[in-house]
């Protein structure tokens, strides 16, 4: 049993393993390793391509992130007191953008939006003349908006999830004292749920700064960080994909040590 | 009843987001879908089936995801649950969390450099270059369907082990001695007790995995060279290679409803396995 699961641990950090030593190569062929060096480092942070991609990807993850959050949260809470028919619509909505497969929804945003330009922008120009037209397209809006689609899905599947768990004798207290709605929500309701809120920033974000594939179809000409590596992938093997690799991991890391050290620094 | 206006403003930015991103393109797909194509790709109105009668022409592509993606499922799910098994009832609970950690933490990278690390292992310059300086006959990995398996138990595995993890770690170890007192040796505990009980954990993973493997593109495309495709590589040079857009949402559809059909069979055939019960609770 013991070695079994050791195996399968081999099995997940041999490939991650390669990826950090390869990182260092200093050789140029990624399938030998000629000596420790930090060029590839080098290299990689100078590339033009990789700081931009880098920073589409971070715009788009935060801004689809903050978006999905804030009004998956308020739908979450408004979601409690909707009954009947109504609630099974937006039931059955909230599982079919989780169901659907990314690709079926990179696809269906690509022609859809593709079709209302094409239909808007003719007459955006004859309004505003042909001198100074204002034509939309694809490019970082609608990334936001097709990765903040899934996002608040998942915020209101998690905010849901916490808001069934709440002990509900305290917004009773709390009413029964005369506060109003408002202040019971920011007061007793808002704290309770903020975990759960925060997961699901931090799911959203990761998620947005991840996806391929949703991206692969309506990042229009907006390369992220995703596109350029499958992009960079195709044209050949390269340590500084590597890099990238270990990086982003690092990072992923680092970020979740701080996060346990905040919070329990929070809990004592 | 009718909602408050505190409700409504809450719900509007969320339904009118889900509206314009979600219904609205998912509504064009189907259109188009019943359309035609025009001379330079794009789409052309029209009412005509014949996107969905040509859809043989692609039959590969449905054949392969149909066959890969359950055994994908299958071999996820055969490593994994030895794994959960082990982290839930016998590895030391001081090094639990560690070790659970441990399982997610390669999930971390995206998929796409996991299975750049794969191209570089499997490929030409890794283990068959080794395997060739050992005296034997080169082998080829990369561009099977060998390949593309081992990449998806790659990349998909912790989806697996977790909510098995979680069925596994509930279960109540009183049954498990009750059954060994009565005299069961330990297979049989774990067919009749183990194994029934943690069945909630294997439907919730498996469900997991196989409808994300279903819409998959990126682990064929990558380890299986354009030679080992699923449907999504079908999509992706139906929509941005040769736009034949009214095509292409035909074979989204056909995928859409596929999927539908298999997962709710899938279910069905699960909640008669688990003889009616209602504990086996799914998602």
């Amino acid at each position: 049993m013991r070695l079994y699961a050791l195996a399968v641990y081999l099995f997940l950090y041999i490939p991650i393993g390669v990826i950090a030593l390869f990182s260092f190569n200093a050789g140029r062929h990624a399938a030998q390793f000629s000596g420790f060096s930090l060029q590839w480092y080098g290299k990689t942070l100078a590339n033009p391509f990789v700081v931009n991609a880098v920073k589409t990807s971070f715009t788009v993850a935060v801004t689809s992130a903050l978006l999905a959050t804030l009004f998956g949260t308020l739908a979450a809470v408004a979601l409690q007191g909707v009954r009947g028919r109504l609630r099974l619509f937006y039931d059955a909505l909230v599982y079919v953008a989780v169901m659907v497969p990314g690709i079926v929804i990179g696809i269906a945003t690509l022609i859809a939006l593709v079709t209302v330009f094409d239909t808007l922008n003719p007459l955006l120009a004859t309004l505003f003349g042909p001198e100074n037209p204002i034509q939309l397209g694809l490019g970082k809006g609608s990334l936001i908006a097709a990765h903040g689609l899934f996002t608040m899905a998942l915020v209101i599947i998690i905010v849901r999830a916490r808001l069934q768990g709440m002990d509900r004798s305290l917004l009773e207290a709390s009413a029964d004292l005369g506060a109003p709605p408002m202040r019971s929500f920011v007061q007793i309701t808002l704290p309770q749920i903020a975990p759960a809120v925060l997961a699901g920033f931090l799911l959203a974000f990761t998620f947005s700064f991840d996806d391929f594939i949703i991206a692969f179809f309506v990042a229009g000409s907006e390369t992220t960080l995703p596109i350029y590596v499958f992009s960079s992938i195709r044209r050949g093997v390269t340590p500084e994909i590597n890099v990238i690799g270990t990086l982003v991991l690092a990072a992923s890391l680092l970020s979740l040590i701080t996060a346990q050290v905040v919070m329990r620094r929070r809990s004592h | 009843m009718r909602p408050s206006l505190r409700t409504t403003l809450f719900l509007a930015p969320a339904t009118a987001w889900l509206i314009a991103m979600l219904v609205l393109p998912l509504v064009v797909v189907v259109v188009f879908s019943f359309g035609e194509r025009g001379a330079a790709g794009g789409y052309v109105p029209a009412f005509t089936f014949d996107n969905y009668f040509n859809l043989g022409a692609r039959w590969a592509a449905f054949r392969n995801t149909l066959t890969l993606a359950p055994l994908g499922t299958v071999l996820c799910l055969l490593i994994a649950y030895p794994l959960a098994y082990f982290l839930a009832q016998k590895a030391d609970p001081r090094w639990r969390t560690a070790l659970l950690i441990l399982v997610i933490v390669p999930f971390w990278t995206s998929i796409l450099i996991r299975s750049y690390a794969w191209i570089q292992i499997l490929g030409g310059n890794g283990l068959p270059r080794l395997i060739g300086e050992l005296g034997f006959d080169r082998p080829r990995f990369i561009n099977t369907p060998f390949a593309v398996m081992v990449g998806i138990v790659y990349g998909y595995l912790p989806l697996m082990v977790f909510p098995i993890y979680v069925a596994l770690e509930k279960l109540d170890r009183r049954l498990l001695e009750a059954s060994s007192d009565l005299g069961s040796p330990p297979w049989r505990t774990f067919l009749q007790v183990t194994l029934p009980l943690s069945l909630a954990g294997v439907a919730t993973g498996s469900m997991l995995v196989f409808i994300l493997l279903m819409g998959e593109f990126l682990i064929p495309q990558l380890l299986g060279g354009g030679k080992v495709f699923f449907v999504g590589n079908a999509l992706v040079d139906l929509f941005l290679q040769s736009r034949n857009w009214p095509f292409g949402a035909a074979m989204a559809a056909t995928l859409v409803l596929v999927m539908l059909v298999t997962v709710s069979l899938y279910l069905r055939s699960l909640r008669r396995l688990s003889g009616g019960r209602d504990d086996v609770a799914l998602m």
